[in-house]
C-alpha cells in the first residue's frame, strides 16, 4: 500500500449567481479561469507549474472541447501545466478531486488543482435537427442552386434554438419530475422541504457573516457574495411559494429546488509531504471514494437517490458508521433528494443521520447549483471545517447525479 | 466631467488658462533617474559628509559659482548679475553641517543664487545640515533652524517641477546612513517631495543591511525580500504593490475581501499572493502572518509592512455621528496599531524580520486639518504620532518606523471631488500640480529600502510643497 496522502491545501470559487445575472456574459472558460486566479494569489502560485489541472463543466461548448487546458492558458500559471477535462454530471467537481486524490496518490502528481464550472447563462444554443441536416446538405452541395435547395423545406419554427435539455434521456422526465415520484413515493412533506432550505439559507448567511468565505471565496465582475442567498427567508415564506413539480398536490417549488446557476471553484492538492516542505495548511486528506448508480429507468429506482448504494460500500470498507462524522454534506439538488437520501439510509439500515451535522454551512439551495461547481465548493468547505475541528474529524460528502449516479467521498482531518 | 472641467481641458480653454496665470504644470522627472546637468556640491566649512556620500553613490560633483561681487557681471542694462552657469546644473547639494553662525549663512546665500534661475528641469537642491536638537549654543541651534525656513523658500521660489529638501543630520552620521536618501532625492523617485526636511540618524546596531548601491542604476533593493501592502487593490496601494516588485520584492497584496477581484489581479500581475482580510478584525495581525508562513514558508519573515489601507468618511463635526467617527479611526488608525504590535513579536512565525520597516501613511489633512476630516485628521495626525512612537519603542531593535503623509494624489478618492475644488487643491503647490500615485511608493520604498536604517520615527510629506500646513 502506498504511503503518500493526498490533502486538501485550500480551495477557491467565484460567487454563485443565479443564471441570466451578473454572469450572463461570462463564458464557462471566463469563470473557470477567474476561479483559477483566485486560487493563483491566494497561494501565490503566479508563473508556477502544478503537475496537472482537472476540471468540468456539465454544459459545454463544442468550442470548449479543452475547456480546462484553455483555462489553465488563460490564467497566470506556468503555461507548462498540464490539464484535463472531466464529466460526470453533477458529481464532476467532486469527480475531479479524486481524480487528482489518486494520482496523487500513486505518485503521479504532487501538486494539483481540481474543480469545475458552470454556466447556464451560457448553454450551448442547440439548432433544430432539420436545420442541421439542412445545413450538412447545403455544404455537401456543389451549385449555388442545390445549396438553395437544400434550405428550400425549411419552416420558420425550424430555425428556433433548442433549449439546452436537463430532461433525463431514458425516462424523458426533468430532474424535477423525477424528483417529485421519490418525493412522493418517501412522504417527504412541505414543511420538511421548506424547513431545510430555509435552514440552508441561514447557515450560508451565517457563515458568510463570520467570514468563512473570506479564504474560501473571490469576487467577480462585482459580485462578492452568492446572490441565491436569502438570508431572511423563513419557512412562511416559503410556504407561500406555488408548487412547481408534481402536479396539483406537489410539494416542490422554486423555494426548495436549486436554481439554475453561473459559477466556477476549484481545490488546491498536494501530496502530504510536499504540502507540510511548503508549510501549506494541511486542511484534510481524501480518504476514500465511492461512485454507485441506479438503475432508475425501469422507475423502480430513485434517479438521484445512489447514495443509498454508494455510502454503504464506502462506510464499510473504511468500517465506520454516519455516526463517526463531524460533518455529513449532501448535496441539496433538491430538499427532497436530502431528506428522501436520508429516509433510505434509515429504511436500508445504514443508520441515521444527526441533522445537527448536515450542511451545516448551507448547501446547494442557498449557495445555487452551478452544476460541476458544486463538489469544488462542497470539498473545500468541508475541509476548512474538519480542519478548524481538529486532527481526526471526518466528514462525508454525497453528490447526487443525473443519470442516476452518486459519487460519494470521506475526508479527514489530519 | 462637468462643463467647466471640459471647457478648461479643452485646447481653447487650455489656452485661456494659461493666459490667466494656470500655465501647464511641468512633467516631472520620475523614477531611478538622476537629473540632467552637473551635480554641485558647496562643501561649506566643517562639511564633509556629503562629499563622502556623493562619492559612495558614485556620482562625480563638479563645484558650485559663487556669487561674490568680483564675480559678477553686469548686464545689458548695467545691473550686476550672479555668474552664470553654461550647462545648466542639476543639482546642488549644500553641505552645512558645519555651519553654526548667523554670518556664515551667507555662504548659503552664495550659492544658491547663480542656481535659482539656471537649475535644469526637475532639478533639485538639496541641503544637508545639523540637527539643531544636537547642536551647543543659542546661536548654533538658531542657526540651524535658519536653514528650514530658506529651504522652504528655495522650494517655493524654484520653477520647472525642481525641489529643495533640508537634511538634519545627528551626531556621528556617516555616508552609509545618509546614501539612500541622497540617492532618491537625487533621483525622480523623489518627484513629488520638495520644502520637506526630515532627520538622518546612525543606523542602530544590529542593523546589518548593506549600504545603498550606485545612484541612478536600477536596483532590486527588496530581492527575496516579503512586503506586505495593505489596500493594495487598486489606487495608491497597487501603485505601492508594483514600485516594491520593481525593486525585487516578494508583494503580500491585501485587502477586503469584497475586493478579492481586483486583489487577485495585482497579485498574480505582480507574482506575489493575495490575502483577502478586513484589517479591522482583531485577529489581522495573526492572519498576516499566517499568509506569509503559508506562502513563502515557516522560516519566512515580513520585511517591510505598508500600512496603507484607509478610508475617508467626511462630514462636518457639527454632522458627525459615533459611526462615521469610529469607522476611520478603526480603519486608519487602530487596525495598524494592533497589527503591528503582533508583528513585532520576534517569535512570530511570518512576523517582522529582525531588521524590518514599519510604514504608515498619514496626510495633509492629518498635518493641517481640514473642513469636514475631523475623522479622518484625527486618525491621520494619529498614524504620525504611532510611528514616532513605535520608533521610540523600538529603539532597542533595528526596525524602523516611518510614515509618509500624502497631498493631493491623482487617485479615484481625488477624482471624486468636485472639479473646482480639486482644481484647486491639486494646484496649491509648488510644482502646479497633482502628484501620481507612484509618486508616494517610491518615497516609502525609499523608507523600506535597507539601506535607510538610519531614517526612523519620520513623517515625509508627498504633497508638492503644498501650502496647507506647509
Ligand atoms: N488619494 C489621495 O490624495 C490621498 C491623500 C492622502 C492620503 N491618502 C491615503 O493613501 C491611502 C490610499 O489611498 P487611495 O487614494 O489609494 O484610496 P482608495 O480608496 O483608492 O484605496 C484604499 C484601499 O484600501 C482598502 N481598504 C479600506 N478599508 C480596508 C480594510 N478595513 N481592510 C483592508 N483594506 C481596506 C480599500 O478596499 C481600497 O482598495 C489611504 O490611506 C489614504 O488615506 C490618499
Amino acid at each position: 500500500m502506498s504511503t503518500r496522502q493526498a490533502v486538501i491545501v485550500g480551495g477557491n470559487r467565484t460567487p454563485f449567481v443565479k443564471a441570466g445575472g451578473a454572469y450572463a456574459q461570462a463564458s464557462g472558460h471566463d469563470l473557470l479561469t477567474a476561479a483559477l486566479d483566485g486560487l493563483v494569489a491566494r497561494f501565490g502560485l503566479a508563473g508556477e507549474r502544478l503537475d496537472e489541472v482537472v476540471a468540468g463543466a456539465v454544459l459545454k461548448h463544442t468550442r470548449d472541447f479543452n475547456l480546462t487546458r484553455e483555462a489553465v492558458l488563460g490564467s497566470a500559471l506556468d503555461p507548462h501545466t498540464p490539464a484535463c477535462d472531466l464529466q460526470q454530471a453533477c458529481g464532476t467537481g467532486l469527480e475531479a478531486v479524486i481524480y487528482l486524490a489518486n494520482k496523487i496518490r500513486l505518485g503521479q502528481a504532487a501538486v494539483g488543482i481540481a474543480g469545475g464550472v458552470d454556466s447556464a447563462s451560457d448553454a450551448p444554443i442547440v439548432v433544430g435537427e432539420r436545420w442541421r441536416r439542412a445545413l450538412l446538405a447545403a455544404s455537401r452541395a456543389r451549385k449555388p442552386l442545390q445549396r438553395a435547395a437544400a434550405f428550400a423545406a425549411l419552416r420558420p419554427r425550424d430555425l428556433a434554438p433548442v433549449p439546452p435539455g436537463v430532461v433525463e434521456p431514458r425516462t424523458g422526465l426533468t430532474m424535477g419530475e423525477s424528483q417529485a415520484l421519490t418525493t412522493r413515493r418517501w412522504g417527504i412533506t412541505r414543511e420538511a422541504q421548506d424547513e431545510l432550505a430555509a435552514a440552508s439559507h441561514h447557515h450560508l448567511a451565517r457563515a458568510w457573516n463570520e467570514g468563512f468565505f473570506d479564504d474560501l471565496v473571490t469576487p467577480y465582475l462585482g459580485v462578492a457574495r452568492d446572490t441565491v442567498l436569502r438570508p431572511d427567508t423563513s419557512v412562511e415564506a416559503l410556504a407561500k411559494l406555488t408548487p412547481v413539480f408534481g402536479g396539483a398536490e406537489g410539494t416542490m417549488t422554486a423555494g426548495n429546488s436549486t436554481a439554475l446557476t453561473d459559477g466556477a471553484s476549484v481545490v488546491l492538492l498536494a501530496e502530504e509531504s510536499t504540502a507540510r516542505a511548503r508549510n501549506w495548511p494541511v486542511l484534510a486528506r481524501v480518504v476514500d471514494a465511492q461512485v454507485a448508480a441506479v438503475d432508475h429507468t425501469t422507475g423502480e429506482e430513485d434517479l438521484l437517490l445512489a447514495g443509498r448504494r454508494a455510502i454503504p460500500v464506502l462506510l464499510a470498507r473504511n468500517g465506520w458508521a454516519l455516526g463517526d462524522f463531524a460533518f455529513i454534506e449532501i448535496h441539496e439538488a433538491f430538499a427532497a433528494t436530502v431528506l428522501a437520501t436520508i429516509a433510505a439510509l434509515e429504511a436500508d439500515g445504514v443508520g441515521t443521520v444527526d441533522r445537527a451535522k448536515l450542511n451545516v454551512n448551507g448547501s446547494s439551495l442557498a449557495a445555487g447549483h452551478p452544476f460541476a461547481a458544486t463538489g469544488g465548493r462542497i470539498v473545500a468547505s468541508l475541509a476548512t471545517m474538519l480542519a478548524a475541528r481538529g486532527p481526526g474529524a471526518k466528514g462525508l460528502i454525497s453528490i447526487c447525479a443525473a443519470g442516476g449516479q452518486a459519487v460519494t467521498a470521506i475526508l479527514e482531518a489530519v | 466631467m462637468g462643463a467647466l472641467e471640459s471647457i478648461l481641458t479643452s485646447p481653447l480653454g487650455r489656452r485661456a488658462a494659461a493666459r490667466a496665470g494656470l500655465a501647464e504644470p511641468p512633467v516631472l522627472r520620475r523614477g531611478r533617474v538622476l537629473p540632467e546637468g552637473p551635480v554641485l556640491l558647496a562643501d561649506l566649512p566643517g562639511g564633509g559628509v556629503a562629499r563622502a556620500t556623493l562619492a559612495a553613490l558614485g556620482l562625480p560633483v563638479a563645484e558650485p559659482l559663487l556669487d561674490l561681487p568680483e564675480n559678477r557681471a553686469a548686464d545689458e542694462r548695467g545691473r550686476p548679475q550672479p555668474p552664470r552657469y553654461e550647462l545648466r546644473p542639476g543639482a546642488l547639494v549644500i553641505d552645512a553641517t558645519g555651519i553654526r553662525e548667523v554670518a556664515q549663512l551667507e555662504l548659503l546665500r552664495q550659492v544658491l543664487r547663480p542656481v535659482m534661475k539656471r537649475l535644469a528641469d526637475s532639478g533639485r537642491v538639496i541641503l544637508l545640515a545639523t540637527d539643531a536638537a544636537t547642536v551647543d549654543g543659542v546661536e548654533a541651534r538658531a542657526v540651524a533652524q535658519a536653514m528650514d525656513g530658506l529651504m522652504r523658500t528655495v522650494g517655493k521660489e524654484l520653477r520647472g517641477g525642481a525641489t529643495a529638501n533640508l537634511l538634519w543630520l545627528a551626531g556621528g552620521v556617516g555616508a552609509d546612513d545618509v546614501g539612500s536618501t541622497l540617492a532618491f532625492l537625487l533621483e525622480g523617485r523623489s518627484a513629488f517631495v520638495s520644502g520637506q526636511a526630515w532627520r538622518i540618524r546612525p543606523r542602530k546596531p544590529g542593523d546589518r543591511a548593506a549600504p545603498s548601491g550606485p545612484a541612478g542604476a536600477s536596483a532590486r533593493p527588496f530581492e527575496g525580500r516579503i512586503v506586505v501592502v495593505t489596500g493594495a487593490a487598486r489606487g495608491i496601494g497597487a501603485a505601492i504593490a508594483r514600485t516594491f516588485r520593481r525593486d525585487g520584492a516578494e508583494i503580500v497584496a491585501v485587502d477586503m475581501p469584497a475586493a478579492g477581484e481586483s486583489l487577485a489581479a495585482v497579485a498574480n500581475g505582480l507574482r506575489g499572493s493575495a490575502l483577502q482580510l478586513d484589517i479591522t478584525v482583531p485577529d489581522a495581525g495573526a492572519r498576516i502572518a499566517a499568509h506569509v508562513a503559508r506562502v513563502h514558508g515557516s522560516d519566512a519573515k515580513i520585511w517591510a509592512i505598508v500600512h496603507n489601507a484607509g478610508i475617508t468618511r467626511d462630514t462636518m463635526l457639527a454632522n458627525l455621528d459615533e459611526r462615521r467617527w469610529a469607522s476611520v479611526l478603526d480603519v486608519n488608525l487602530a487596525a495598524e496599531m494592533r497589527i503591528n504590535a503582533t508583528l513585532v513579536d520576534a517569535a512570530l512565525a511570518g512576523g517582522l524580520a529582525e531588521n524590518a520597516r514599519i510604514v504608515g501613511i498619514a496626510s495633509t489633512s492629518g498635518w493641517a486639518g481640514n473642513k469636514g476630516q475631523a475623522n479622518y485628521a484625527a486618525s491621520k495626525a494619529g498614524v504620525m504620532g504611532l510611528v514616532r512612537a513605535e520608533a521610540d519603542a523600538l529603539a532597542g531593535r533595528p526596525i524602523t518606523a516611518n510614515a509618509v503623509a500624502p497631498g493631493f494624489i491623482e487617485t479615484d478618492m481625488t477624482a471624486a471631488i468636485p472639479f473646482v475644488q480639486r482644481e484647486i487643491f491639486r494646484r496649491t503647490n509648488s510644482l502646479a500640480q497633482g502628484g501620481q500615485p507612484v509618486d508616494v511608493a517610491e518615497t516609502l520604498a525609499y523608507l523600506c529600502d535597507p539601506a535607510s536604517g538610519g531614517v526612523d520615527g519620520q513623517v515625509i510629506r508627498v504633497c508638492g510643497q503644498n501650502i496647507i500646513g506647509a
